[in-house]
């Protein structure tokens, strides 16, 4: 265990000072507040183009797209952070197989690694809620009865992002070639099927039943419920109460991690066969 | 199954194996798109499998200062790599510490630690000693006495005003004596060398040796296994050699003992001014093996020969005259390790 945590510390201090040692201190606070303010900006856009179409305009329908879309920071960030870290250590700082053959899980040390990227994402989520509703009528309604489930389902909301990054990782392992594909294309597709920024009931049957079998789905409409709870919204898993959302949700993030474990270690494993662990590719 | 070798000078049998392999084959894949394989060891066209170790079969001794020495391509970085646990085998079985690379690689990674040389790898946004830093904790050495051995190591190899210096901002050579730092920090039983002074200036290199030598003669238990391609540093630096070439290892033993195999041998340097046609010289009765060498940039060449006596001079220098080239130096001299090559393979270590 004295392994895994020495592991995980390590390359959380390293993915730290890479995320914020890029700039002065200062710079990096503006960057790490404006960054996340800007893209609020474009939610209102986004708001007022769907509200011009509709030729409606429904506060707690802002209030949806809102929510969701400052908790989709964290699907970016930590998906891109748990991934690319082969890929960087691979070809940017071709530091890969010093690591990879010193006395660690590389497995935790890609958890370490993301580690900082969910503190960064974190911030700009607070950052993002705290403007919309200071400045955006974003109107929000967190009991403190409700902070443990709320908590509860962002530590399994983050694992499964996890876990998820992980299996990329392992896949990430084989192909130089298609990471920055599935960098931008998985997040494309939960952005799509979780109800980041519509119902799923806008949804077709089909994709209905996608929403569903992802696990995100059921963080964001939990956060919703708890952060949101006016919202005249289609929630989509209404039959659910909070407590079973929870529970499907733990009981996928218990799926995800054996999976992530299952398919980083056939990727290792090939990826040693193959001689594509420290290949450099200039992808 | 693979030819033993022959047992070196410095053998001693009672000692552990710091690394054993037992026909140790790596064969690559080649693109199979481009041609379907015919034979295991075609490839040099670059589209079939490429056998980069054939039957490999070697013991280092605890405590021995061992080299790989070869062309490039000959194997040398393929062998290390499958025995610093990056790479798998295709077949044979190799141990490192006693332990099995393909089945057991968390209990060799504790033991051991690798430098290639000509590589900038690091993490440029952290300082020089922040990425030796982290690297050490990463083998859990004490945080006090990683400092202690960074600050050391890095007076040693000239790196101390460097030390608060960004990875990004250091020059090549200065990242490969990092480099070397982050080999040497850890304190490993065995470390792997991978062509380490590569690129780097002669004093820089002169440093290097000296400590790799210091260190494993000084200190009980260290073993290096030292790669490359500069047949001075092995002769000076190893206490046995194993020469390779074509994933073959042709010959081991210590210096001495390799160069007494062509003791008998008479060798002959000769620069002369370009030739149309070298081929004829193996056709040259007591002519044993040669090396062909063009100096684009001088207009010359550089011929070894490895003579069975000194009778096949006057033919050799006739054929050249009758290409109207001209002999600029000619040299009688004492067998070298490039000669040791040269006798077994035809051509040169470069």
């Amino acid at each position: 265990m004295s392994t895994y945590w020495r592991t995980f510390k390590v390359a959380a201090w390293l993915g730290w000072e890479m995320d914020s040692n890029w700039t002065e201190p200062w710079l990096f606070v503006l960057y790490s507040i404006l960054k996340p303010v800007a893209g609020a900006f474009i939610l209102v856009l986004m708001y007022v183009v769907f509200a011009t179409i509709g030729n409606t305009e429904d506060p707690s329908m802002f209030a949806y797209m809102y929510v969701g879309n400052a908790f989709f920071i964290f699907v970016a960030s930590t998906l891109f952070g748990t991934f690319q870290v082969i890929q960087s250590d691979r070809e940017w700082y071709q530091t890969i197989r010093y690591v990879y053959i010193s006395p660690i899980s590389y497995y935790v040390y890609i958890l370490g690694r993301a580690a900082s990227k969910v503190a960064v994402a974190t911030f700009a989520v607070v950052v993002t809620l705290a403007f919309g509703i200071a400045f955006l009528g974003v109107e929000m309604g967190l009991s403190l009865a409700d902070v443990p489930v709320l908590v509860a389902a962002f530590v399994l909301g983050i694992a499964v992002l996890l876990a998820i990054g992980i299996c990329l990782g392992g896949i990430s392992f084989l192909t130089a070639k298609h990471v920055h594909g599935l960098a931008e294309g998985i997040p494309g597709l939960f952005y799509v099927f979780c109800g980041v920024l519509f119902p799923l009931s806008a949804l077709p049957e089909w994709g209905r039943s996608v929403g569903q079998a992802i696990p995100l789905t059921y963080w964001f409409d939990l956060t919703r419920r708890i952060l949101v709870p006016g919202t005249s919204i289609d929630r989509t898993l209404n039959a659910y109460d909070d407590l079973t959302i929870l529970l499907l949700l733990f009981a996928s993030s218990l799926v995800f991690f054996a999976l992530s474990v299952i398919i980083f270690r056939i990727g290792e494993y090939v990826a040693r066969k193959a001689g594509k662990i420290d290949m450099t590719t200039s992808y | 199954m693979g030819d033993r070798i022959p047992a070196g000078g410095t053998t001693r049998c009672d000692m552990p194996f710091a690394v054993e392999t037992r026909d140790l084959t790596r064969i690559f894949a080649g693109k199979k798109r481009i041609r379907r394989k015919r034979h295991a060891s075609e490839g040099e066209d670059g589209s079939g499998p490429v056998t980069a170790l054939d039957h490999v079969a070697m013991e280092i001794h605890d405590g021995e200062l061992f080299g790989l020495l070869g062309p490039n391509g000959a194997g040398k970085t393929t062998l290390i790599k499958i025995l610093a646990t990056l790479l798998l085998p295709t077949s044979g079985e190799a141990y490192v510490a006693g332990h099995d690379v393909a089945k057991d690689p968390f209990p060799i990674r504790q033991q051991i630690n690798m430098v290639c040389g000509g590589e900038t790898s690091g993490y440029g946004l952290l300082t020089t000693r922040e990425n030796i830093w982290m690297f050490s904790q990463f083998y859990g050495v004490p945080s006090k006495v990683s400092k202690a051995r960074i600050d050391e190591l890095m007076h040693v190899f000239g790196l101390w005003d460097k030390r608060d210096t960004k990875v990004r901002m250091l020059s090549t050579g200065q990242r490969q004596k990092m480099n070397m730092i982050r080999g040497f920090v850890t304190d490993p039983s065995i470390l792997f060398l991978d062509e380490p002074t590569l690129g780097l200036d002669v004093n820089a290199a002169r440093v290097i040796r000296d400590y790799v030598m210091n260190w494993v003669r000084k200190r009980t238990g260290k073993t290096v296994l030292l790669t490359t391609h500069y047949m001075m540093e092995a002769d000076e630096m190893c206490d046995r050699i194993a020469i390779i070439d074509r994933g073959k290892i042709l010959a081991c033993d210590t210096p001495a003992n390799l160069k007494r195999m062509i003791r008998h041998d008479t060798t002959f340097r000769l620069e002369v001014d370009t030739l149309h046609d070298v081929t004829s010289f193996g056709s040259i009765r007591g002519v044993k093996n040669f090396s062909h060498r063009e100096d684009i940039a001088t207009n010359r060449a550089h011929l070894t020969f490895i003579l069975e006596d000194e009778s096949p001079v006057a033919e050799i220098l006739s054929r050249i005259t009758t290409q109207a080239s001209k002999v600029h130096s000619l040299q009688k001299s004492e067998p070298t390790l490039e000669d040791v090559f040269i006798s077994m393979v035809g051509r040169g270590l470069e």
